[in-house]
């Protein structure tokens, strides 16, 4: 009964507060005030908070607030059922993928001691699984098949809209994510091969290590080329801008979400910013370390080959300093990168189609075969 | 991994489709119900909807998308085990052995991927 209390308040504290409430705050503060930055205007400032217009922020209460008051449309000819299924099944991806995503390494019972290799052992005690939903030892595929499941509900809601427009965005939305999912997996396979696992909390420990005694063995570091063919295929994965031809608003009204009103069109664009989320954590876990904080261990800070402990008199109190230093690194690699996202949204022109499916074809797509190739010879070698 | 490890994701899908299912719910019920024949039409740019939508014709070319999408995609699912148990094989000695036999498959879907490029299979024009 305790670990069901557990779970559930890990799961509201990761999923509900951290993912939908940052996703909802980068809705407005990225997505309306950076972009009306950028554009040079004031953007939203009208809603108030007792008088305080407070950046913006009480515009999402409103919005919100807004739309369950909207009127709930479906047109004429659509299938109820579908148009009713679709966006659940847009959102349920976003929601459930988080279900891997470690924000901490697990937490030790006993005390931590850091081996030459800069891997954690728990001695005298046992590893507790506090800081993600789930600890799954095929984490990485059980992510990238969640994630694929959204392609039915843009696919679903572009066909049970009975409009054309809204079929051209599901096909387009459909045609999109599968051609960039194909490098997504591919690139990822360099990045398998160096680490050994897909267990993302492995995964960020083998990130732990240190080259020279100064250099972190992030993805990044070790496969460059592969955080970028990445980082593009993300973008391209969550129909953010410059890939955002399912919503190409100047040729398709608005994609498959033409025809949705209310809270449907909210969860549909809830869940759209909920990806970028995941997508920003699922890269920060594979290429940026993750939870790691480069030379800070749960025994000490270590560099060069020195060893330096504050705190030497009482651990524990090291021990959860670094907790905090952890999760805090890995809250800020997520926004960082959501940041990044929506910089380059609003920086960026659209592509046409024909150049996103070129893009993913001709040169992700031959480019992370060769990254493949050239990581598994270097290795082989080595 | 035993059922018992698989909970959390059984409790947070529960409530990631009871989130919707609540939301859904509470917009129908909140908000107005006064459908008019106008506002049901599909929207098509204000004009009246000309022919069927489910009838309409789309470019080959998604088809095509699909397909390779289907190829490369098992590409993907056969190279993530092995780039996983390379470790262990180069471990007990077969490293280049593994190494090689995986270039081979790369190097068939390779061939497969110049050949389609070369026939126009990913052109859009």
């Amino acid at each position: 009964m305790v670990e069901v209390l557990i779970t559930v308040i890990k799961i509201v504290a990761i999923v509900f507060v951290f993912a939908m409430g940052v996703a909802s705050l980068m809705t407005l503060l990225g997505d309306r005030k950076q972009s009306a930055k950028i554009q040079n205007r004031v953007g939203p400032n009208q809603a108030k908070f007792f008088g305080f217009s407070l950046g913006g922020i009480p515009h999402f209460i409103a919005d919100g607030i807004k739309m369950i008051l909207k009127e709930n449309t479906m047109p004429n000819g659509a299938n109820k059922w579908l148009h009713t299924l679709a966006p659940a099944l847009i959102f349920f991806p976003a929601l459930v993928g988080w279900a891997v995503i470690p924000f901490m390494d697990h937490y030790c019972t006993g005390s931590v001691r850091t081996l030459a290799d800069y891997t954690e052992v728990c001695i005298d005690g046992e590893w507790k699984n506090y800081f993600s939903i789930m600890h799954s030892d095929a984490g990485l595929l059980f992510a990238f098949a969640i994630a694929a499941v959204s392609v039915y509900g843009a696919a679903i809601a572009g066909w049970a809209s009975n409009n054309k427009f809204s079929l051209l965005g599901g096909l387009r939305s459909s045609a999109q994510m599968i051609s960039y999912e194909v490098s997504m997996g591919l690139s990822l396979a360099g990045v398998l091969m160096i680490y050994g696992t897909l267990n993302l909390n492995e995964m960020v420990r083998a990130q732990g290590y240190l080259f020279g005694g100064w250099l972190p063995m992030w993805g990044i570091v070790v496969q460059p080329l592969a955080f970028f063919l990445f980082f593009l295929a993300g973008l391209a994965e969550t129909k953010r801008a410059p890939f955002d031809l399912p919503e190409d608003e100047s040729v398709i009204v608005a994609g498959y979400i033409t025809e949705y009103s209310s809270m449907k069109f909210a969860i549909m664009q809830l869940s759209e910013y909920v990806a970028t989320v995941f997508i920003a954590a699922l890269i920060a876990i594979l290429f940026l370390g993750g939870w790691q904080v480069p030379f800070l261990y749960a025994d000490g800070i270590r560099f060069l080959g020195n060893h330096w402990q504050p705190f030497a008199e009482n651990p524990d109190l090291w021990y959860y300093f670094t907790i905090m230093l952890r999760i805090g690194a890995m809250v800020l690699k997520v926004l960082f990168l959501v940041w990044l996202q929506f910089m380059m949204r609003w920086t960026l022109p659209r592509f046409r189609y024909d150049q996103v499916m070129t893009l993913g074809w001709k040169i992700l797509l031959p480019l992370s075969i060769a990254n493949l190739f050239i990581t598994a010879l270097i290795l082989t070698i080595l | 991994m035993e059922i018992a490890d698989y909970l959390p994701l059984i409790l947070l899908s529960v409530m990631a489709f009871s989130t919707v299912a609540v939301i859904i719910v509470l917009a129908t019920f909140f908000g107005p119900k006064n459908p008019t024949k106008e506002k049901l039409i599909p929207y098509e740019s204000g004009s009246d909807p000309v022919g069927e939508v489910r009838g309409v014709r789309f470019s080959v070319k998604f088809y095509m998308v699909a397909i390779s999408f289907i190829l490369f995609d098992l590409e993907t699912i056969f190279v993530i085990p092995w780039a996983m148990s390379w470790r262990q094989s180069a471990s007990l000695g077969f490293g280049f052995y593994s190494f090689a036999v995986m270039a081979i498959f790369l190097a068939i879907l390779t061939i497969g991927l110049v050949y389609e490029w070369s026939q126009g299979g990913l052109e859009w024009d």
